[in-house]
C-alpha cells in the first residue's frame, strides 16, 4: 500500500547518536501528572511523528524541549550532552525551534521584524541593520517558495503564512531541531502540501524534525518514524514502514476501560433536547441529534473538532447561522443564555474558573447564582435565604468546604466542579450540558462526579457530555456522537462503542467508518 | 516548489514618500499648522509678535518632554499616571536645593532632577514588574503618594524666582537662533529617544512587548527588564520636566505638574500611540502635545468661550481614538483582502 512508502527518508541506523534525546522525563503540575515517563529520540535527516490522544502529554513534551517548562526528572541531551533549559531563549540558542499550531507573532510589527526580534543584526551604536534583515527575509521567502511582503505587518496573515514566518525564523536561526505542534490543524489542503514540501527540504538539509498530528494520513505521508504516547507515558517507536494505522490506534487507546465508570441503567423517557441541522459556517455543519430524559449522550472528538462550540450554540452563547434547538418539545425562541435557562438548559462549561464560577465569591452565593431571581424579596437577596438554599445542594453533592461562606477559589478542583453542578441543579434544569466534567480533577473525585451524573440521569435529566477522555466516554455514555472538523461523523450505541471505532471516527472522514 | 519572483530589495523612493505623507505624524502636524494659521489670520500677533513665535514653541515643551516618556510606557502596553506628581516633586527639589545652595551649578541641577525622577520611576517600575500589579493601579497609587509627599514637604511654602539664580531662570526664556532653549532641550530628547525606539534592539523590544506580551515571552525577550526601563525613562523625563518647569515659571508650590499626566497621555493618544501598546511614535506624542496645548491657547483668540476648551480637548482625544479604530479596521480589512487575493 502507498502509505508504507519510506517517504524518502533514509533508514536510521541504530548506532547513530540522536540530535535530541529525552529519557524517562516526567512533569507534574501540583497533583496533576502531565508526563510520567516520556522517551523520545530525534535524528538528523529524519521526520519523526509523535501521536497520542488529547492529554497524552505531547504538548507538555514540546514545552519542555522549548524551555517553557522544566522537567521534574529524567535526562535531556543534545548531541549526547546533557542540557537544562530554563528559558525559551536558551533552547533557541541551542538550535531548537518550535512551530506552534497557532503561531504567536507580534501583530503590529513587520514580517521582517518578526523573524529577527530579539536577535537583530546591529552595527555602530547598536543600530539595527534593517537592509540586511530585509534582504535575508526576502531570500528566505524565495527559498521557501512563498510570496509574503517583508514590510507588511504580521496582522492579518493567514495561519499558514504565520507558520511559514516561524519556519523562516527557525531557518535563519539555523535551528537543527524543528518541532511542529499540530501545524496542519488549521490549514487547507494546498497549504498542507506547501508545508510538507518545506518540511521535506529541511529534512534533506540534515535537520531533525518532529511532527505532532492527529491525522494519520499525514503522519504516514510525511514521517519516517513514529512514537506513540498514552497517559503521559512512552509506548512505542517504530519506523513508518513497519507499522499501520490500526496498530497505532490500538496502542494509543490500548487499555481496559469499561469497568471504570459504571453508568446506571435509567428509564429512557421523552426527548428533552432536539438539535436539528445546526450550522455555523467554518465552525460546525449540519449537526442533528436528540437526547432523551434519562440518557447520557457523549460528544466525543479531538480538541478543536467543534464540540464545545456546538454546546455553547445550544446554550445561546455562541451564534449559529441556521438550524433549530428544541427543548422538551418547545423550540427555543431566541439565542441567548437567559432564554435557554428559562427553557431548562444548564451548561457546565469547560473552564470552571473563568466561565462557571465567581472564584472570589462564597460557596453559597455561587450555588444560588442561577436562581437569584427566585430568592429575591423586594430586589434583595438575604444571606439567610441564600445559605438555606445552598445548604440543601452542598449536602446533596457532598461539597467538602469549611463553611458555606468560604471563598470558592480556595476549594479543590473536584469540589469547585461540585459547586458548579450545584449551581445549575438548584435551577432545576431538564437538560444538562457538561463540558469536560472531570478535567483537572483527581481520580477519587472523578468517580464521584460520574456517580452524580449517573444519578441525575436516573431522576430524568437529559445529559449531553463533552469529553476528550475515551474511558469516560465509553463508560458513561448511552450513545456516543463523534465529531471531526465540525461534522458529526458517527453515532455509536453503547453496546458497539469501542475505543478503536470512536478514535477512528474522530480522526478519519466518515466514509471510512464502517 | 515554485519560486516567487524576486522582490526588489530596496524600498522605492515613491513608497517612502507616500508612507511619510500618509503617516499619522504628518496628519497631526497639518492639523497643528491649520490651527496656527487660522488663529494668525484672526490675530496676526499670535505668530508674528516678538513673543508669539516664542510662546508657540515654548509653552508645550515641558509637556512634550513628559509625553515622550509616557509614549515609551504606553508603547509597552502600560501607563504612567504618576508623571505629574514626579514633575512636582522634582521641581520643588530643584527650588529647595537652590535655596539651600545658591551657587549650585545649573548643569548639575539638570542631572539631579533627571536622576531623582528616574529613581521615582524605578519605584513604579519595580512595583509593577516584580509585584505583577497592573501599572494603572500602581501609578494611580504613586500619583497620590508622590503628591502627598510633596504637599507634606512644601506645606504652604512657595519658592519664588528671587530664590533661584538668574542664569537658571534665563534658560526659561532665552532663545538660540530664535528657538527657545527649552524647546531645543525637548528636541534633543526627542531625537535621541526617537532614534533609539526605531533603530535599536531595545527600542524594538518595547514595541514587541506592547504588541503581544505572550509572544514576547515565547521569543525570550527580557520583559521585566524592559518594563522597568520604560518606567525609569518616564520618571527621568518627568524629572527633567520638573527642572524645566522651575526654570520656565520661577514659582514653585505644592501643586506643580498637577494634571500633567492627563495631558501627557492625551498627547500620546492624539499623536497616534495606541493605548493598547505596540504602535505609535514618540514624534507623534510630541506633535500631540503641541496640538493639545496650542489649541488651548488658540481657542480664546478664535472667540471660543473658556468653558468650551476642555470639551475641545476631549473631542480631540475621542476623535483621535475613533480615527485609530477606523484606520485599524481599514488596515485589517485590506490585509485580509490582500491575503485572499494572493
Amino acid at each position: 500500500m502507498e502509505r508504507f512508502n519510506a517517504n524518502g527518508g533514509p533508514v536510521q541506523s541504530n548506532d547513530a547518536t540522536p540530535v535530541l534525546e529525552l529519557k524517562g522525563v516526567s512533569k507534574s503540575f501540583g497533583a496533576v501528572i502531565a508526563l510520567r515517563t516520556a522517551d523520545l529520540a530525534l535524528y538528523a535527516n529524519s521526520i519523526h511523528a509523535v501521536v497520542g490522544e488529547n492529554g497524552a502529554g505531547k504538548s507538555t513534551l514540546v514545552k519542555i524541549m522549548a524551555g517553557l517548562y522544566q522537567r521534574d526528572a529524567g535526562t535531556f541531551t543534545l548531541d549526547g550532552k546533557p542540557v537544562d533549559f530554563r528559558t525559551t531563549a536558551e533552547a533557541k540558542a541551542a538550535g531548537i525551534a518550535v512551530i506552534y499550531q497557532e503561531p504567536t507573532l507580534f501583530p503590529d510589527l513587520s514580517v521582517t521584524e518578526n523573524v529577527f526580534m530579539g536577535r537583530q543584526p546591529t552595527g555602530r551604536f547598536g543600530r539595527i541593520d534593517k537592509a540586511a534583515m530585509r534582504a535575508e527575509v526576502i531570500g528566505l521567502m524565495e527559498r521557501l517558495g512563498v510570496r509574503i511582503d517583508p514590510d507588511r505587518p504580521a496582522e492579518g496573515l493567514s495561519i499558514a503564512d504565520q507558520q511559514i514566518i516561524e519556519i523562516a525564523k527557525a531557518i535563519s536561526l539555523d535551528a537543527r531541531v524543528l518541532i511542529m505542534d499540530e501545524p496542519t490543524a488549521a490549514l487547507s489542503g494546498v497549504e498542507v502540501d506547501r508545508l510538507f514540501a518545506v518540511a521535506r527540504s529541511l529534512r534533506d538539509e540534515g535537520r531533525a524534525l518532529m511532527f505532532i498530528s492527529h491525522r494519520f494520513d499525514e503522519v504516514f505521508a510525511l514521517c519516517d518514524t513514529v512514537t506513540v504516547m498514552r497517559d503521559g507515558t512512552y509506548i512505542s517507536t517504530d519506523a513508518i514502514v513497519d507499522t499501520s494505522v490500526p496498530e497505532i490506534v490500538r496502542r494509543m487507546v490500548g487499555r481496559d476501560v469499561n469497568e471504570l465508570f459504571p453508568k446506571q441503567v435509567a428509564a429512557v423517557g421523552r426527548p428533552l433536547l432536539e438539535v436539528t441541522n445546526l450550522s455555523q459556517p467554518g465552525v460546525f455543519h449540519d449537526i442533528s441529534f436528540t437526547v432523551c430524559a434519562g440518557e447520557i449522550v457523549a460528544l466525543a472528538g479531538l480538541v478543536g473538532a467543534g464540540r464545545s462550540e456546538v454546546a455553547r450554540a445550544i446554550f445561546g452563547v455562541d451564534p449559529y447561522a441556521s438550524g433549530t434547538v428544541t427543548v422538551d418539545g418547545k423550540r427555543l425562541a431566541g439565542r441567548s443564555p437567559s432564554i435557554a435557562m428559562k427553557a431548562g438548559v444548564a451548561l457546565v462549561p469547560e473552564d470552571r474558573r473563568k466561565q462557571g464560577l465567581v472564584v472570589d465569591a462564597t460557596v453559597s452565593s455561587n450555588i444560588t447564582d442561577a436562581i437569584r431571581d427566585t430568592l429575591t424579596r423586594l430586589g434583595l437577596v438575604t444571606v439567610r435565604r441564600e445559605n438555606s438554599e445552598a445548604q440543601v445542594w452542598a449536602s446533596k453533592l457532598e461539597v467538602k468546604t469549611a463553611a458555606l461562606d468560604s471563598v470558592v477559589g480556595t476549594l479543590s478542583g473536584g469540589n469547585q466542579q461540585k459547586v458548579v453542578l450545584a449551581k445549575w441543579l438548584a435551577a432545576n434544569p431538564k437538560v444538562l450540558i457538561i463540558d469536560e466534567p472531570t478535567r483537572g480533577i483527581d481520580v477519587g473525585t472523578k468517580s464521584e462526579v460520574h456517580r452524580m451524573m449517573s444519578e441525575l440521569a436516573g431522576i430524568g435529566l437529559a445529559i449531553l457530555m463533552i469529553s476528550s477522555e475515551l474511558p469516560e466516554v465509553l463508560g458513561m455514555a448511552d450513545r456516543v456522537l463523534v465529531m471531526r472538523e465540525g461534522h458529526l461523523t458517527a453515532t455509536i450505541d453503547r453496546a458497539e462503542a469501542t475505543a478503536e471505532n470512536v478514535m477512528f471516527a474522530a480522526t478519519h472522514a466518515s466514509e471510512e467508518v464502517a | 516548489m515554485s519560486v516567487a519572483t524576486a522582490t526588489p530589495v530596496r524600498v522605492s523612493l515613491g513608497s517612502r514618500v507616500w508612507s511619510l505623507v500618509s503617516s499619522r505624524e504628518t496628519g497631526i502636524f497639518l492639523a497643528l499648522a491649520l490651527v496656527v494659521i487660522a488663529t494668525t489670520i484672526k490675530n496676526p500677533e499670535f505668530l508674528f509678535s516678538s513673543d508669539g513665535w516664542r510662546d508657540l514653541l515654548l509653552t508645550p515643551s515641558i509637556v512634550a518632554v513628559v509625553a515622550i516618556g509616557q509614549a515609551v510606557v504606553i508603547i509597552t502596553r502600560s501607563v504612567d499616571l504618576s508623571v505629574g506628581s514626579i514633575v512636582g516633586l522634582s521641581a520643588y527639589l530643584v527650588g529647595t536645593l537652590f535655596v539651600a545652595f545658591p551657587g549650585f551649578p545649573v548643569p548639575l541641577m539638570f542631572g539631579v532632577g533627571i536622576a531623582f525622577g528616574a529613581l521615582l520611576g524605578l519605584v513604579n517600575g519595580a512595583l509593577i514588574a516584580f509585584g505583577k500589579v497592573p501599572a494603572m493601579v500602581i501609578t494611580l497609587g504613586t500619583l497620590y503618594a508622590f503628591r502627598g509627599i510633596n504637599v507634606a514637604w512644601t506645606g504652604s511654602n512657595r519658592i519664588n524666582a528671587s530664590d533661584m539664580p538668574d542664569d537658571f531662570l534665563n534658560l526659561g526664556t532665552q532663545q538660540i537662533l530664535s528657538i527657545p532653549v527649552l524647546t531645543i532641550i525637548a528636541l534633543v530628547i526627542l531625537i535621541v529617544v526617537a532614534w533609539y525606539m526605531a533603530n535599536t534592539r531595545g527600542g524594538r523590544e518595547f514595541y514587541a512587548i506592547g504588541s503581544d506580551p505572550d509572544a514576547a515571552e515565547l521569543y525570550g525577550l527580557a520583559k521585566t527588564k524592559r518594563v522597568l526601563i520604560a518606567f525609569v525613562a518616564s520618571g527621568a523625563a518627568s524629572g527633567l520636566g520638573g527642572v524645566l518647569f522651575a526654570a520656565r515659571y520661577g514659582t514653585i508650590n505644592s501643586q506643580v505638574g498637577d494634571g500633567f499626566e492627563l495631558q501627557a497621555i492625551g498627547a500620546a493618544v492624539i499623536g497616534g500611540v495606541a493605548i493598547v501598546g505596540g504602535s505609535g511614535t514618540v514624534l507623534g506624542a510630541v506633535f500631540g502635545a503641541y496640538l493639545l496645548l496650542t489649541i488651548n491657547r488658540c481657542l480664546p483668540i478664535l472667540g471660543i468661550p473658556d468653558f468650551w476648551q476642555r470639551a475641545v480637548t476631549g473631542a480631540l482625544i475621542i476623535g483621535a481614538i475613533i480615527l485609530d479604530r477606523v484606520l485599524a479596521n481599514r488596515q485589517a480589512k485590506r490585509l485580509v483582502a490582500e491575503r485572499d487575493a494572493a
